[in-house]
Parts: C-alpha cells; structure tokens; sequence
C-alpha cells in the first residue's frame, strides 16, 4: 500500500505576522519558515502505518518555490521514502493544489492521501475535500484516528458535537486534526539520511495544470486591536465591574 | 442572483447557525432559498421556513442523508446549483466538509469563513489566526463560500416559505457512517452562548473542571469552553477547543482561566464582548487582549467567584 502526505510550507506557527503597511499582504520578509503543523500530523500518521507494516510505501508532495525542498527534506527525515516538489514561484489556491495533487495521485496511484486540515497561512481548510470531490474518492476529514481494516478504512474525525466515525473505501483521503498524533522530531542520523533520499521535480505546467488564481486580493488589514483593560484586585470588584461597568451580568 | 444556503440541523432542530448564516445570504441582495438535507428532518425544515426574508425551504429528506457525509451531501446539491450562483453554509464543521468539496466539482474556488459580505463578489475574510483580514474579489461565476457566524446576527423569524421537496441522489457507496460519540450537556451549545468560561492547561485536571467551573457555568448558564492544552491533556472533549482550528466563539462575555493566551487561542475568542482573564501569571498574554484581569491562583478565585455569584443571585 502507498501513502502520498502533501506538505506545505508556512510561516512558522510561533512568529507573530505583521500586515506591510501598503496593505498588499502579511510581512514574510526574514521571518522564519517551518512545515505546516497539521502536515506534520500527516507525515507523522503515514510514517506510523508504514512502520506497523501496514504501508509500503510514503511520498511526500509540496507544491511551492524551490525552498519547499527543505519542508520535504524535513519529511524524508521523519521517514518518508521519497518526494515530490511541484514547483512553482506562484500564489496557488486550494483548488490549484487540489488539480495538481489529482494530477499527481494520477501517477502514483497511491491508496491513501493523508494530508493536513487547514494551512495555518491562509487558514482555509479546503484543499482534501476538493482533492477527495476531483478524483471522486470518500473523505475523512479533521481525522482524530484512522483505522485500516482491508480495503476499508475507519476514520474518526473532530466534529462540532463530539466525535463522528466514517468507513471509507480506499482510495481514500484524509485529513488531519490536532488530536490524531504527536510528530516525531527528526533525529540527526535520519536527517542525514534524508539528504540522499530522492526528490523528483516537476511543474505544474508539466502535469498539464491550470492553476490560475480565481481570486483577487484587494487588501489586506490588520483587524482591529481591543484595547486594553484594567486589572482587577479581586473576585468582588470584577463581579462588581461586570455588573455597574460593562453590563454583561 | 439567487443564494441557497446549506442549513446546519440535527434533523430535529435548526442549529443558530443557519439563522446567522442567513444574514450574510441575505447581504448578497437576491432570492435566498435554504436547503435542509437530512433524514427525518421536516420539523427543522419547518423551522427554516419560519426564517425571514426566505424564498423557499428545499426539502431532501433520504436515509443517506442523516449524518450529512461529504459525498452524499455533495451529491445530492450539485444538480440543485443549475438554479443557483451562490452557495452558502455556515463555517461549522459541516459546512467546512461538505462545501469544498461541491466547488471543486462545480469547478470553483470557495472562500472561506466570510466576515463580511462586500458586494456579491467582494467578500472579507481572517488569516493567519485572525491576525490579518483579507479583502477578495472572485472571478469564479458561482460563488462558494462559508460564513463565520459570529460575524452576523441571526435573522429573525416571520417569514412563511413554502416548503419544496427535492430528490436526493442515490447513496454513494464508498462511504457510510458508523457512529458518534456526541457530547451530551444540558449547557447551552458552545458558539451560540451569551456567555463562556473556559478553561486551560492551568485547570490541571478535567475533575476541577468539573469542580470548580462547572458551578460558575451553571449559575451565569455558560458554556464550557477549553484551551488546546487542556484538550491535548484529555482534561476536556476535542468539541470544548476554541481557537484558530476549534470553534470560533463571540460571546457577550468570555471568562478565560488559567489560559496564558496563545495566538491560536486568541483567534478563536478575541471578538467576545467583554473579555475577563483569571491568570496566576501577571506576564500572560491573556491580559492583553482582556478587558478585565485577576491576578491570581484559580484554585482560590474561582470559589471565591462561585460565592460572590450566589451572594448576588445568580442561580439560586
């Protein structure tokens, strides 16, 4: 069985963003970079399957400029066998990453996509169900467990009541929430290793993919600050505040 | 232009959701149909007709639709949008699932939860943890996209749709439902309360939250709500999270304790009302963003709290 985990690149989940002042994005410039944490879930879930032998296979993909190698290399190490990068210098949506994954599922034919939830750039939680509707496979989404039963596999995913589980015959593809696992951090030998691992390249013109935007961006703002409160000496003057001051009792 | 709106139900009752997710239907300026698919789910059908300011109510009502998978929902709305240019759902996890995957087959972008609806194609939406607000204008000809619902009030009722049954497509096999593990509480539901109190990786044990949270929630008739730490923990449910990728809540008040206040929590909780904060950590960052905060061990204040709440006449 083989496992393809798309990856993405981001903004590392500690910097604090900064809009630029011209309003035409959110300030990249120097900060640091990391893998996206709900791909590291993905990488971290495919690697556990291949390792209880119930996978052959892992293949990581990253669509992206040339410095997406580095988020690959960061799978191989956690213990993908080999790696994608579709590259490409422009912005590319959801439903672009989504034709281009299907185009590459296409290929290699694997047997599940594991992937991440939601990107925590652009935070839009898209990409798998769109993946899933194009290639006209099941889904299951915000997965907290996954079970392989044969040709079935058994998701649990993170609803808004509780927790809600879907059987799905494979292929399928899911992704991935908070609770599934905790990655691994990639020890110095397999980061070694990962350095000889291969990564094939390709575009998405090569694939024969439109990814044209369909979106424009017209501006981007920093929401608007609250400002700051006062701090309360004790239990009976914060009952007191919100009573008399803000109202809300 | 005409809007159908995917309702968020239990086949028993209409969720707040889809009241709220109507005002941002409605902001488009056309016709708004509302489609309630389910199983056994005339009664919340009935409820969306009551809706003001509805065209009509479309009824798919089929075994295959009780859970409302992705690939059955998908299914049976994809013929349904030749009448339609906008799609709408509310950003519940429902809406998340099922709506993406409806605009890559309709071959469109979809948006993601909308703040604020522009003009028909001009929508605002957060990123990066709400640290930004991002203006799009789409060129796609039908528009896909789900709404965060604490952006919009709920419409009112006083409206009287008819109520039109459509066909539901034929079961995809490839998925089925197996079960839940619901969360049962008598609380109000965590998006849609006046007020929340929630609890962090501070709280220690998911017993204190039962101790010593609890009481306050049921006297002020709260939602519990938790931070990541406390659900990574096992302390609280994975449904109590709020935050950038858990439930976005904007209560009139929101008690957060023993919560240092992490950018991703923030995200999910910094349009409350009014924000209190009870934080042994002076330095926390929660008390950035809070309206009203106490430094102090929880382990101290919040019976204290419980206390001066009966002594005024809360929930007695």
């Amino acid at each position: 069985m083989k496992i393809l985990v798309p990856i993405k690149r981001v903004i590392d989940s500690n910097v604090k963003v900064r809009v630029k002042s011209d309003g035409s994005g959110v300030d990249l410039a120097n900060v640091k970079m990391s893998m996206n944490p709900f791909c590291e879930i993905a990488v971290e879930e495919a690697v556990r399957i291949k390792e209880r032998g119930e996978a052959s296979e892992v293949v990581a993909v990253s669509i992206g400029s040339a410095k997406a190698q580095d988020t690959l290399r960061t799978a191989l190490a956690m213990g993908a066998d080999r790696a994608i990068l579709v590259k490409t210098d422009d912005t590319v949506e959801p439903l672009g990453v989504a034709k281009v994954l299907k185009a590459v599922v296409e290929n290699e034919k694997p047997d599940l996509v594991i992937l991440g939830k939601q990107a925590i750039d652009d935070d839009c939680n898209q990409t798998g169900q769109m993946l899933a509707g194009l290639l006209g496979v099941p889904q299951g989404t915000f997965a907290s467990k996954v079970e392989l039963d044969g040709d079935t596999v058994k998701v649990t995913r993170e609803v808004d009541g509780g927790l809600e589980t879907v059987a799905l015959t494979k292929p399928a593809v899911i992704t991935t929430d908070l609770r599934l696992n905790e990655p691994r951090y990639a020890s110095l030998p397999n980061i070694m290793k990962a350095k000889k691992k291969p990564v094939d390249e390709t575009t998405p013109g090569d694939l024969g993919v439109d990814i044209a935007p369909r979106l424009k961006v017209l501006a981007v703002a920093e929401p608007k600050a609250r400002e700051a409160g006062i701090k309360v000496d004790d239990v009976t003057a914060l009952v007191d505040k919100l009573k008399n001051e803000a109202g809300v009792l | 232009m005409a809007v159908l709106l995917l309702a968020e139900h239990d086949n028993k009752t209409l969720a707040p959701a889809t009241a709220k997710a109507l005002t941002a239907a409605r902001a488009f300026g056309g016709n708004v149909d509302i489609l309630v698919a389910g199983e056994g789910c005339r009664a919340a059908a009935d409820e969306a007709a009551k809706l003001e300011g509805v065209g009509k109510v479309l009824l798919a009502d089929a075994p295959q639709l009780a859970h409302r998978l992705a690939e059955d929902t998908t299914a049976t709305i994809l013929p349904l949008m030749a009448n339609y240019t906008v799609l709408l759902a509310p950003a519940t996890t429902m809406g998340k699932n099922v709506l993406p995957r409806v605009a890559a087959l309709l071959d469109v972008g979809q948006i993601s939860d909308v703040v604020e609806v522009k003009s028909p194609d001009t929508f605002v939406r957060p990123i990066y943890a709400g640290n930004a607000l991002e203006t799009v204008q789409t060129s796609d000809k039908i528009v896909v996209a789900t709404v965060r619902t604490t952006a919009f009030a709920a419409t009112g009722e006083g409206g009287s749709a008819a109520i039109e049954s459509v066909t539901p497509a034929d079961e995809v096999a490839s998925s089925s439902f197996v079960g839940a593990d619901i969360t049962e509480s008598e609380r109000p539901e965590l998006t849609a309360a006046r007020v929340v109190i929630s609890g962090g990786r501070g709280m220690a044990s998911g017993e204190n939250f039962e101790k010593l949270i609890a009481p306050i929630a049921d006297r002020l008739g709260a939602a519990i709500g938790a931070s990541r730490a406390a659900v990574d923990s096992g302390y609280m449910p994975n449904d109590y999270q709020v935050g950038q990728t858990g439930k976005v809540v904007a209560p009139e008040l929101y008690v957060a304790v023993g919560i240092s206040g992490a950018i991703q929590h923030l995200a999910g909780m910094k349009d409350s009302k009014v924000i209190v904060a009870i934080n042994k950590d002076a330095e926390a960052p929660i008390f950035q963003v809070a309206d009203y905060g106490l430094v102090g061990d929880l382990f101290e204040v919040l019976p204290e709290l419980n206390e001066e709440l009966k002594k005024a006449g809360y929930g007695d």
